[in-house]
């Protein structure tokens, strides 16, 4: 039983089910970040803790307090949207006591929450401007200034760097993950930025056309994708998936691939059980940083292997390079040191970590699991 | 975004520039000639009009007219000039104006924020209000006011107004209110606001420009309403009614300076309205259609 229990809950608009036995327990602090692409039904689950929506079915509950039907003021939840949703009318000041007030706590009170939420946000000298005078990132810590005074039991923040300029979005990302250090609230955050959802969450929920597809762990969810969907949802770039046959060398499975030129590749696959695969389809899923040269391989894995290959293109990006290779007629990204000697057209010695790869069922998409 | 001027006209040569602005000065005077001749000629005594040139500035200034007009002038049957009617006018026109802008207020953030099942139905039902003409609704509503026993009175007259401008008001408002983010109210019902507060702090504090214009419509309609006034206003009579009493007789001489003098008279209120909240007239109508 959680601090927030999310069981069984759907979601219809008439005929059309939206969200799928939804079934989330939050333990107290920590950060769960909802992420999934748009239309996966992440924001109307959020709106659904918030009390915005009703639920269809199922029910949520705050401390095991049964939420269903009760007025989102009553939830003891404060919440940052995406637009921030400041009160045009009022000063900073008003805009972050107006829920204090709303609910009857006394100036004397409201004043005291709002010069230490104030000081702790340092938007001590803002407290008198109205919104249209602050800046993107003023506005941010405004909004989520507002959420704090109360000092909710859960916040809920809807995509609430989205509207932030790329450098100002990861500096607000780490002041939301110190806050929350030192604060150590609950957090249920919606977004469609996978980067955040890793940076930020304890745990994710990878959410696609109503269902949960996986919850876990940051790491969990980047090392062991349940599906092919998660897998290729999360990370940038996204993880190579290559269409392979499993054969058998000895009585080690390896996956069957072929170069730039045509010549056949045997790759040996870690995971000993895709022997009952042998003769059939899989889809292997290696990640661009378990592809690099042989001199930047991870020195702690025990299976680095060896693909000789022709490089297509390469992409320098500053820290790193990003190789694209042909296999099995499919692009490869490989990620490598800025300085590897790579160079296009020509035939280079890759070094896979193989490790870190995964399978895929090519019939159901999901996971194959060791 | 401070970098985007709101500088939107093209830039012109000066000839074209000079042309453009004498056409514009020359229908400017045009438009302004009727108000000149009722302006010289309600300056003028009498004789000065009835024998001499209409465009001519008075060669005796006097505002004796303007006096008869307000206060002694023969109005039907007794002469009190126009000033009690005038006086009916403003009792009409201010809670008529100010009633159906706050129920048009109240109905736009009902259909924008708080929709409800047929929503759009209703609102369609009380846009065909607008296109009603008033001629069709006058015999039941002869009746509905006897009924309610406000037939010839002031109350009587607020009422029809307010029905027939709600019409128009809620269509301002929704339209307006459409516009205004959702997450506004969203936020507040999270802070715990209910229906009415966040109508309040939230919603109206933001309103003004388009208050500004329905003010507008409604008080120059209301104001110059003639059918109504005559149809219904039984002895309280507003100032259009009365107007047309003192300007149609067909009794004893024409006073033609005084008559322009009520003439300006029953303009002054809506040239009033116009030149102090004007200019958020245009303001208002654009809202929403432009971002920033």
């Amino acid at each position: 039983m959680g601090f927030l229990d999310i069981s069984n809950v759907t979601k219809s608009y008439g005929s059309v089910q939206v969200l799928h036995q939804v079934d989330i327990a939050v333990e107290e602090g920590e950060f769960l970040v909802l992420v999934g692409p748009s239309g996966c039904g992440k924001s109307t689950l959020l709106n659904m803790i918030a009390g915005l929506e009703s639920i269809t079915s199922g029910e949520i509950r705050i401390k095991d307090r049964v939420m269903n039907g009760v007025h989102p003021s009553k939830r003891n939840i404060a919440m940052v949207f995406q637009s921030y949703a400041l009160y045009p009318n009022m000063t900073v000041g008003q805009n972050m006591t107006f829920g204090l007030e709303m609910h009857g706590v006394p100036k004397p009170e409201r004043d005291k929450a709002l010069a230490d939420v104030a000081k702790l946000l340092q938007i001590d000298h803002l407290l008198d401007r109205k919104p249209g005078q602050l800046s993107g990132g003023q506005r941010q810590r405004v909004a989520m200034g507002r959420a704090l005074v109360r000092d909710p039991d859960v916040f809920l923040f809807d995509e609430p760097l989205s509207n932030l300029d790329a450098k100002l979005r990861v500096d607000m990302r780490t002041e939301i993950k110190k806050l929350h250090q030192k604060l150590k609230t609950t957090i249920v955050y919606v977004t469609h930025d996978q980067i955040e959802a890793l940076t930020l969450s304890t745990r994710i929920a990878v959410m696609n056309k109503g269902f949960v597809q996986q919850l876990g762990t940051p790491k969990e969810i980047y090392d062991q994708p349940a599906n092919l969907f998660v897998a290729t949802f999360m990370g940038s770039p996204a993880m190579n998936i290559i269409p392979t046959k499993v054969v058998l060398e000895g009585d080690a499975p390896h996956a069957e691939l072929s170069d730039a030129e045509g010549n056949r590749v045997l790759l040996a696959l870690n995971q000993r059980n895709l022997t009952a695969w042998a003769g059939r389809e899989i889809l292997l899923g290696i990640r661009p940083e378990a592809i690099t040269d042989p001199e930047g391989a991870d020195r702690n894995s025990g299976s680095i292997r060896p693909l000789s290959n022709v490089v297509t293109v390469t992409e320098p990006a500053g820290a790193d390079t990003f190789v694209t290779m042909s296999l099995s007629g499919k692009d490869v990204i490989a990620r490598m040191r800025a300085d590897a000697a790579v160079h296009p057209g020509q035939r280079f010695e890759f070094a896979v970590n193989m490790e870190k790869a995964v399978a895929f069922d090519p019939q159901t998409e999901a996971r194959i699991t060791p | 975004m401070s970098a985007v001027t709101q500088d939107t006209s093209v830039s012109t040569g000066r000839v074209t520039r000079a042309f453009i602005y004498l056409v514009l000065i020359l229908f400017a005077l045009f438009y302004l000639l009727p108000l000149y001749v009722m302006v010289v000629n309600s300056l003028k005594p009498l004789p000065e009009i009835t024998g001499g040139n209409m465009m001519a500035l008075p060669r005796e200034w006097t505002l004796e007219a303007w006096g008869s007009a307000w206060s002694t002038a023969q109005i039907g049957v007794s002469p009190t000039g126009l000033k009690p009617y005038f006086l009916n006018s403003i009792m009409m026109v201010v809670p008529a104006v100010a009633l159906s802008t706050m129920i048009g207020a109240m109905n736009g953030y009902i259909l924008t924020k708080w929709r409800f099942r047929g929503d759009v139905w209703v609102f369609g039902l009380m846009l065909f209000s607008c296109f009603i003409p008033f001629q069709i609704v006058l015999i039941p509503m002869a009746r509905v006011l006897g009924m309610l026993g406000l037939a010839g009175s002031v109350p009587g007259l607020i009422l029809v107004h307010l029905v027939y401008g709600i019409g128009f008001s809620t269509l301002y408002f929704r339209n307006y209110y459409a516009a205004f983010p959702t997450e506004l109210v969203r936020a507040a019902q999270i802070d715990g606001a209910g229906f009415f507060r966040i109508f309040w702090r939230i919603l109206l504090p933001v309103s003004g420009p388009i208050a500004v214009v329905t003010i507008i419509w409604q008080f120059t309609n209301i104001w110059n309403d003639f059918l109504f006034g005559a149809s219904f206003g039984g002895v309280n009579q507003p100032m259009t009614v009365a107007l047309n009493n003192l300007v149609q007789s067909s009794t004893g001489v024409k006073e033609y300076n005084v008559h322009f003098a009520g003439a300006i008279l029953a303009a002054l209120p809506t040239l009033f309205v116009y030149i102090v909240a004007g200019r958020y007239f245009v303001r208002g109508l654009m809202a929403g259609s432009v971002k920033g």
